[in-house]
């Protein structure tokens, strides 16, 4: 279990004084400009350090993608995005830090714009985070007027800028392509890749988007050395996490935790338990709508990384987004509303996402009925196979993935549905 | 899917003049010529005046950012937060009804809408008061079910206390946003499991409900004095006033060193806080704000007004430190130069008894003794000389709008712009309506004397060409 003195987002409850001065009290913003002298080589060798992977989903390495970015300047400025456009069903943790402990992130942009040569920042917050937005407009301010920020930034001898921007409730706009798009004014529709955002990104200048829980550990992160960071949770999968609970355990709740924690061990620490106890427990979804569910046994000794969810359960850690149903949820009905949810959030770029994801929810629209025949179980997943692959994003796949995940895991769930109407039909 | 505009139309739209100030404010975030990335904002600033994105509406943003209506359109019906018909007047609900809500209860929550508000989605109750709709994931999943009203997240609900939110929000009350169940934010129902050697007494709300509380305007049609938005990125002291937009278009370095002018008067007088400049640099504040037609006048000291306008509870914002106070200290700090003392309380009572009214006052008067704004206004001519006119497009930042205003103003020929002094300029950016600034950001006065001599610059060789137009 995570000692709060290891823990990063200090004030992620909000319980705490959330000015500047609070934050500097809680070791914010502290020896900034010491730490850009260091240079941008050991900013971006140290975060290579800490195996630190991108914390809004696909898990990339954080310092690999900032070694992405041209060292030399061809003229063209460099931007630094940070995409907290945080729409993925069941994710909830990037909302805690920019109303609660906002300074974490305008410090983290600070250090990783030097370390990407960028002298701008944009930070692009879903529509619907109103409050938030304001708080962390409040929170840019206050560190504007304390010179933190702006010309010569904490007096590091950096100008750097950063502007608060926001999107109007598209869940693709959180695609880092479609989020470029958006952020020039744009239907957010994503973009062919390549070229990569770090060659021809905003405005076609190099870019790089970044999760705002990856960046706003990264000052902790050199201020503590890499090394610390390493030392939490398994080889590959290191560092601390803000795990995101909801759903049927008996206090759903946001928490930062070390990686590679015990699912067991986090849902008895910080959630009580599963609504009912372990027996009731009939299916996870462990990071965000995007993985596929596993069944509620296979879960209990699950350790939450990286690589043991996808390699052992088939799912993903994701963004950490658990949703917990007991054995009171209909979950062809709990899967359905997620291929709903995709059929409207489909940008319809792609023919087969545009399609697909329509035609998927009809199908499961009569699944959850159990008004379908037991071949359609097969053809439906059949079809996700088309959808996967083959968009430009990874809506597609996201799409299905839950609809596969369920099949695998569930089939004698639908199965038996199909057979119960039958019988009735029969009668 | 399918969105399109609502059949009926209202006539015209205009933004409010702090709505005004505001998006012109927000422009300032972005590149030179890359001001259609503030489309977003300033559409959903339509909606939050209006309620709903209105074609009126569209057009204005449009016409402000030099966007294609389609562009503009098209941005409208692809985004899902804006409303492309009428909501109700007290509240629109958003209950979100996603995967982790559905399984807590969301859909109680939705029969209830049906039940108090209307039977179908998006469709205006009987009284007119309050419609309803179904959104995807609103990010707010450990507090799950929940629901947002107007700016505000109501959290950890049940269907009975959400049938009371209703039915107050009816009756006319705001009800306390944020968690209803007794929590503060995200933590564990049961108590803190983590965080707790840093135990340091709580704030009363968590930061959302803390701002909701006190700058009350959770279901309000924001008119902009609300939360100003303060550009400090244009400079240290800057206002959020056009003024300082202009100033900022113009060059921030260039004002650092001009000449007595205006722009620079402006700037030392908000110095004024630290420099602690002499009652003459307070006079020039003074005179400067009066002139500036579009400078929301008393903006940082209309929320206290607001809150004798609409009863709702909030302190004078000390309580959370900077948050709830940062729009004060901007004027509170240039307060303590002598002169200007008087001024903002001024305003701000008089914002009290008179609400809103009051923000828009001194503008009016501005503009009621036009040409507004500073500045001398060039010479112009009634007609084109010989009735042919220049051709004004080929100046970069020109587009087909902007020359037939320039026309319009009386300006037709390249070396009438290349003769524009400073004071000149000053007039033109001021009067350049939706365009203000553009013409000194863009430096139109270079690219006319090159273009009145025969020259060629980069850009008109391409609109030579055909590329551009």
């Amino acid at each position: 279990m995570l000692q709060d003195s290891d823990r990063i987002f200090t004030n992620v409850y909000g319980m705490h004084d959330r000015t500047l001065k609070g934050a500097q009290a809680r070791g914010h913003w502290d020896g900034t400009a010491e730490i850009i002298k260091k240079g941008r080589d050991w900013i971006v060798d140290e975060m290579k350090a800490s195996g630190l992977r991108g914390r809004g989903g696909a898990g990339f390495p954080t310092g690999l993608k900032w070694s992405f970015m041209p060292k030399e300047s061809d003229g063209r400025p460099a931007y630094l995005v940070v995409n907290a456009d945080e729409s993925e069903p069941g994710t909830c943790k990037d909302r805690e830090i920019m109303r609660h402990d906002p300074h974490t992130l305008i410090e983290g942009c600070l250090i990783a714009s030097f370390a990407m040569n960028a002298n701008t920042c944009y930070i692009y917050i879903r529509g619907e985070y109103i409050r938030e937005r304001e708080a962390l407009q409040a929170a840019i301010d206050e560190a504007y007027d304390a010179g933190l920020v702006g010309k010569n930034a904490s007096g590091s001898g950096w100008d750097f800028d950063i502007f608060l921007a926001h999107g109007a409730g598209a869940y693709i706009c959180g695609e880092e392509t479609a989020l470029l798009e958006s952020l020039e004014g744009k239907k957010g529709m994503p973009r062919m890749k390549p070229p990569f955002p770090a060659g021809a990104g905003l405005y076609g200048c190099p870019t790089t988007v970044n999760n705002v829980e990856s960046i706003a550990v990264v000052p902790t992160i050199l201020r503590r050395g890499g090394e610390w960071f390493a030392g939490f949770g398994r080889p590959n999968n290191t560092g601390t996490k803000l795990f995101a609970i909801s759903g049927h355990v008996n206090n759903p709740c946001v928490v930062e935790e070390e990686m590679s924690i015990g699912f067991e061990e986090l849902i008895e620490k910080h959630c009580g338990g599963i609504r009912g106890g372990w027996d009731n427990l009939l299916a996870v979804i462990p990071g965000g709508s995007s993985v596929p569910c596993v069944r509620g046994e296979n879960m209990r000794n699950a350790t939450m990384d990286f690589d043991y969810l996808r390699n052992e359960l088939g799912s993903g850690l994701g963004t950490a987004a658990v949703i917990v149903m007991d054995k009171n949820t209909d979950i062809i009905k709990a899967i359905w509303r997620l291929s709903k949810f995709y059929k409207h959030e489909s940008c319809g770029q792609c023919t087969p996402c545009r399609e697909g994801t329509g035609w998927m929810m009809r199908v499961m629209d009569r699944l959850v009925k159990g008004d379908a025949s037991v071949e359609e179980i097969d053809m439906l997943f059949d079809v996700t196979k088309q959808v996967e692959g083959h968009t430009i994003c990874a809506l597609g796949d996201a799409a299905a993935w839950p609809i596969q995940g369920l099949i695998r895991n569930f089939r004698d769930v639908i199965e038996d549905r199909i057979k119960h109407k039958r019988a009735i039909a029969a009668e | 899917m399918l969105r399109r505009l609502y059949h009926e139309q209202p006539e015209s739209f205009a933004f409010t003049p702090a709505n005004q100030a505001w998006a012109e404010a927000q422009i300032t975030k972005y590149p030179e010529g890359r001001q259609a990335s503030a489309v977003i904002p300033l559409l959903w600033r339509a909606q939050e005046q209006e309620g709903w994105v209105t074609r009126p509406a569209i057009e204005h943003v449009a016409n402000m950012l030099g966007m294609a209506n389609i562009r503009v359109m098209e941005v409208a019906s692809f985004y899902f937060m804006f409303q492309l018909q009428p909501v109700g007047s007290v509240a629109h609900i958003q209950v979100c009804g996603t995967t982790s809500c559905m399984i807590c209860g969301a859909e109680d929550l939705m029969a209830v809408c049906q039940e108090k508000i209307a039977p179908n989605a998006h469709e205006v109750s009987e009284d007119g008061k309050l419609s309803w709709e179904e959104v995807e994931c609103l990010g707010s999943c450990a507090n799950a079910p929940m629901a947002q009203i107007g700016k505000d997240y109501y959290e950890d609900l049940t269907a009975e206390r959400f049938g009371e939110i209703i039915d107050e929000l009816r009756a006319g009350k705001v009800p306390v946003p944020g968690p209803q169940n007794g929590r503060f934010a995200a933590e564990p129902l049961a108590g803190l499991t983590s965080l707790k050697e840093h135990e340091s007494g709580k704030t009363k709300y968590n930061a959302s409900v803390q701002r909701a509380t006190e700058i009350g305007d959770t279901v309000k049609r924001i008119d902009g004095t609300e939360v100003p938005l303060l550009t400090p990125w244009a400079g240290k002291n800057a206002t959020p006033t056009s003024k300082a937009r202009v100033e900022a278009a113009g060059g921030i370095e260039g004002a650092e060193a001009a000449t007595p002018d205006k722009p620079a008067a402006a700037k030392a007088a908000s110095e004024a806080d630290r420099a602690k400049v002499e009652g003459a640099g307070d006079v020039e504040r003074k005179a400067e704000a009066g002139k500036d037609g579009d400078s929301p006048k008393g903006q940082p000291t209309a929320p206290s007004g607001e809150a004798g306008a609409t009863g709702t509870s909030k302190g004078d914002g000390d309580s959370s430190g900077a948050e709830g106070a940062k729009p004060g200290p901007k004027a509170g700090k240039a307060d303590t130069a002598g002169e200007a003392t008087e001024q903002p309380q001024d305003a701000g009572s008089e914002a009290g008894k008179e609400g809103a009214a009051g923000a828009e006052k001194p503008s009016a008067a501005a503009s009621s003794e036009a040409p507004a704004g500073p500045g001398t206004k060039p010479e112009t001519l009634s007609e084109a000389r010989g009735g042919k006119a220049d051709d004004l497009k080929a100046i970069k930042g020109v587009g087909p709008k902007l020359e037939k205003m320039l026309n319009s103003m009386g300006f037709y020929h390249f070396d009438q712009i290349a003769k524009w002094s400073d004071d000149e300029m000053d007039w033109v950016d001021q009067n350049l309506e939706g365009f203000k600034g553009r013409a000194r950001r863009d430096e139109w006065v270079s690219q006319a004397a090159t273009l009145a001599e025969g020259g060629e610059t980069e850009f008109s060789k391409r609109v030579n060409k055909g590329d551009v137009y």
